[in-house]
């Protein structure tokens, strides 16, 4: 067994000033090209890592990344109010979660999560970021000491696999797998 | 495979209940490219000219941009056509926002609605799944209700609801069609009422595929940078509180009145006040790069946001001062009221109270405050009560009914249309062209790309034709080196203006691009986002069929020659082109006569106003001429308008 040790490592963030956004969506789409195959071939915010949830008559203008997945609802029912707006309880939460249709392929019903725009060249900025002309969206690195992780290995692999099934059924998964190599 | 375009439209008969996704052919988006192109052929080919607009068989075409939905930015602009019950006449709306992006996304590019449904429905689309509902439950209901209700019903805060107030239920002429901050404003809204179709919910989750990605996205990331960082473009009444241009030149009340030394910088103090105190923020459009949309909180009403002039409207028509807009605006709207049209109604109906052609009968209980009559004539007209069923035609439509001297009031309208309350001084001819030709019912819908003054001092002047690329033509620049006094030029860089403000307009309004960041934006600082150098590149790595300047120009000549002839086909004439008789107060009826004669021979017309059958065909339109012809609209043997005797005996 490896022993653990500390390193160094580059933590991205992106923090949000929902008093900026204007709720142009230019997010919602930079995000969703990018992550098409081909690069850039087809847009649709459906399949975004980013979500504006908007409501003009309430004055809420929020931009949400997709975070991890959650198998289940949470039972957590908060309500936010903030500078006298009162928020609904999942407005601020990142989760794709089955209690809503928010953060799924729309045809697979698969998860969606950000990844910062991981790519190779690596991105200035992700791309949400770049196309927020408001600077609603602020890219920010720091440096934080972490323990050392392996790196994935097949069998991690595999075993995602595995729990994509369980989850998802074979058939979703498939069609998903299908359709994302056709590029 | 379709680029940029679905693909598909959306053809409901509400009478039937019938729905069909119907395929279309790719080389009519090549030869009309969309939006208004589109419908305009759509109208032509399926809407005889003896169809009565308020009948089952006219039909409303909400018609997408080429570009919307892709990554163009500004590029959202959804076209909503029909025949128009004010006159007759094709009428032509843009809607912004996020209305026709959203039908993109849910896979068409036009939604075709013809019939008149039994009973008050509304359609909800989620991609392939379209539905006629029942909307008997929001009968009455105001825009934010309806809009929130039907969100809250299909259970889905990602819907876009398009929807009529009880303005347009009534079928009022002034009522609108509103979608979140946006709206199609003008002619259309009383006939989605007349089709008892109080809403469309839209929800899509498909992809909208590009030609060439790569270029696409580069092209489309540097331009949304550079109208980012320029300030000629978007709606500078969002940022700017020097308002002076419409408050000092624009006329009060029902288009009458001039105040030309009413601003001064105590009140734009006090109103940049008012404004600010009130405002939540700025909102935007799909994917466009500008924010030109307030979103105000007023005390005691509903969040409501406006643009541009509509701030203005409502106080210059009652001779107030802004926070009577703020207070009434959000009324208005929610009663699906055009701010343009309609506070020039509620003016005009009150000068006819003063003048003693209505009396107080025909306004039993009405206040005797001004602000409280307007809040008065709103509600009797929503739901056309009393005089309010007589209002609710419009101003000319009003003034023929009372009749007694009131259409001496109506002086501010053409082609029945209201238009901007300008009156000026001396003519200016192209203007004269613009408001006189103009079928899209109002000057701001055809100028803006060459600028409405010259500049005088030469080095300033020099500076602005060095960054003035939008010129289709080195002769604009020619021109304008030349121009000195406003109303003198040449009478062939008069006609050509107006052509080129024109083009840009339809290009415009075929691709989805908003004219703030175009078309409407070339006028101050000449700096605009898109025009006929840049458009031909953007088409081709989106819609992956290859375009260049000239074959663009063919698509606006194209479209312009279509709506013309649809149009004639139904009564349009030379005798009604003509701006309001006190638009000017000098006025020359023969030298505008031999100029709007040029005018149509410049663009192949006849003496009358209508395409000839060799411009028809030279345009691929030989279907139209053929129409024409069986009609007796055309003989076939027309010459232009100059070739023309009765254009040489107009010399003589
Ligand atoms: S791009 Fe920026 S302003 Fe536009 S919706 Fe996204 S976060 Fe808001
Ligand atoms: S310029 Fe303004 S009105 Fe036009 S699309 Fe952009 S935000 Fe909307």
């Amino acid at each position: 067994m490896e022993s653990k040790r500390k390193k160094t490592k580059i933590i991205k963030d992106i923090k949000v000033d929902t008093k900026k956004c204007v709720g142009c969506r230019a997010c919602e789409i930079a995000c969703s090209a990018f992550h098409a195959t081909p690069k850039y071939s087809s847009l649709n915010p459906a399949r975004s890592r980013i979500m504006v949830v908007m409501d003009e008559t309430r004055d809420i203008f929020v931009p949400i990344r997709a975070g991890e997945y959650t198998q289940a609802e949470c039972n957590g029912r908060n309500r936010y109010v903030i500078d006298g707006k009162e928020y609904d309880e999942c407005t601020f939460c990142p989760a794709s979660c089955p209690s809503r249709g928010a953060f799924r392929e729309p045809d697979s019903g698969l998860p969606l999560k950000c990844d910062m725009c991981e790519n190779d060249p690596p991105v200035e900025v992700p791309m949400c970021v770049d196309a927020c002309t408001f600077d609603a969206l602020i890219y920010e690195e720091r440096e934080e000491e972490v323990e050392e992780v392996k790196e994935k290995r097949e069998d991690d692999m595999e075993l995602a696999f595995k729990s994509l099934v369980k989850k998802h059924g074979l058939k979703k998964v498939k069609d998903t797998f299908a359709r994302l190599s056709k590029g | 495979m379709r680029y940029a375009e679905t693909g598909f439209q959306l053809e409901v008969d509400l009478s039937k209940g019938s729905i069909d996704i119907v395929e279309t052919d790719q080389r009519e988006t090549e030869s009309l490219l969309g939006g208004i192109g589109i419908n305009a052929k759509l109208l032509y080919d399926r809407v005889p000219p003896e169809t009565d607009p308020w009948s089952p068989d006219n039909l409303l075409i909400f018609g997408n941009g080429l570009l919307n939905g892709t990554c163009v930015p500004g590029a959202n602009r959804v076209s909503v056509d029909t025949i128009a019950p004010v006159n007759g006449l094709m009428g032509h709306s843009l809607m912004g926002g996020f209305f026709g992006p959203e039908m993109k996304l849910a896979g068409y590019d036009r939604i075709v609605i013809r019939g008149e449904a039994p009973d008050l429905v509304y359609l909800a689309i989620h991609n392939d799944k379209v539905e006629i509902r029942d909307a008997k439950h929001l009968r009455g209901r105001g825009m934010v209700d309806t809009q929130r209700l039907i969100k809250e019903e299909l259970n889905d805060k990602g819907v876009w609801v398009a929807a009529i107030g009880p303005a347009g239920e009534n079928k009022v002429i002034m009522a609108s069609i509103d979608c979140g901050n946006s709206s199609a404003a003008r002619t259309v809204g009383p006939v989605m009422g007349a089709k008892k179709l109080k809403a469309i919910a839209v929800r899509g989750t498909r992809d909208v595929y590009l030609a060439h990605p790569a270029e696409a996205w580069e092209m489309c990331s540097r331009l949304r940078k550079e109208l980012d960082a320029n300030p000629n473009v978007g709606d500078w009444m969002a940022v700017d509180e020097d308002d002076s241009f419409h408050h000092n030149n624009f006329s009060w009340g029902n288009a009458r009145t001039r105040q030309k030394n009413y601003w001064s910088e105590g009140l734009e103090e006090r109103w940049r006040n008012l404004k600010h105190d009130h405002m939540d923020r700025w909102t935007g459009c799909w994917n466009c790069p500008k924010s030109c949309h307030n979103l105000m909180q007023w005390p005691n009403r509903r969040k409501f946001s406006y643009k541009c002039y509509g701030k203005d409207t409502y106080h210059m028509a009652a001779f107030q001062e802004l926070d009577f807009t703020y207070e009434i605006l959000p009324i208005a709207m929610d009663l699906g009221f055009d701010s343009y049209s309609t506070p020039q109604v509620i003016a005009f109906a009150l000068e006819l109270l003063e003048a003693g052609i209505l009396t107080e009968k025909d306004f039993p209980g009405m206040p005797s405050d001004v602000r409280q009559r307007f809040y008065y004539l709103l509600q009797k007209i929503a739901f056309r009560d009393g005089i309010g069923d007589v209002l609710a035609h419009g101003v000319s439509g009003a003034a023929a009914i009372i009749g007694n001297g009131a259409e001496e009031f109506d002086h501010n309208t053409v082609k029945k249309f209201e238009q901007l309350p300008v009156k000026l001084g001396k003519l200016n001819p192209a203007y004269f062209l613009m408001i006189a030709t103009c079928e899209d019912m109002a000057i701001t819908q055809i100028e803006g790309s060459f600028p409405q003054d010259p500049i005088k001092d030469p080095k300033l002047r020099e500076e602005f034709i060095k960054n003035w690329i939008s010129v289709p033509d080195k002769k604009f620049h020619e021109w304008f080196r030349q121009w000195e006094k406003r109303d003198q030029l040449p009478d062939q860089a008069m006609i050509e203006i107006s052509d080129w403000n024109e083009c840009m307009h339809y290009l415009d309004d075929s691709l989805g691009l908003c004219g703030f960041v175009s078309s409407f934006r070339g006028q101050f600082g000449g700096t605009t986002g898109y025009h006929v150098w840049n458009m031909p590149q953007i088409i081709t790595h989106t819609l992956g069929i290859e375009f260049d300047k000239d074959k663009l120009w063919e698509v606006f000549q194209r479209n312009r020659t279509l709506v013309r002839a649809l149009n004639n086909r139904l009564g349009l004439r030379r005798f009604m082109e003509r701006p309001p008789e006190d638009h000017w107060a000098v006025r020359d009826e023969e030298y505008e006569q031999q100029l709007l004669t040029k005018y149509y021979d410049f663009k192949g017309w006849t003496f009358d106003g209508i395409p000839t059958k060799e411009t028809l065909e030279k345009l691929d339109l030989g279907y139209v001429a053929e129409d024409l012809i069986k009609r007796d609209i055309l003989t076939g043997d027309e010459v232009t308008a100059l070739k023309d005797d009765k254009a040489k005996k107009e010399k003589e």
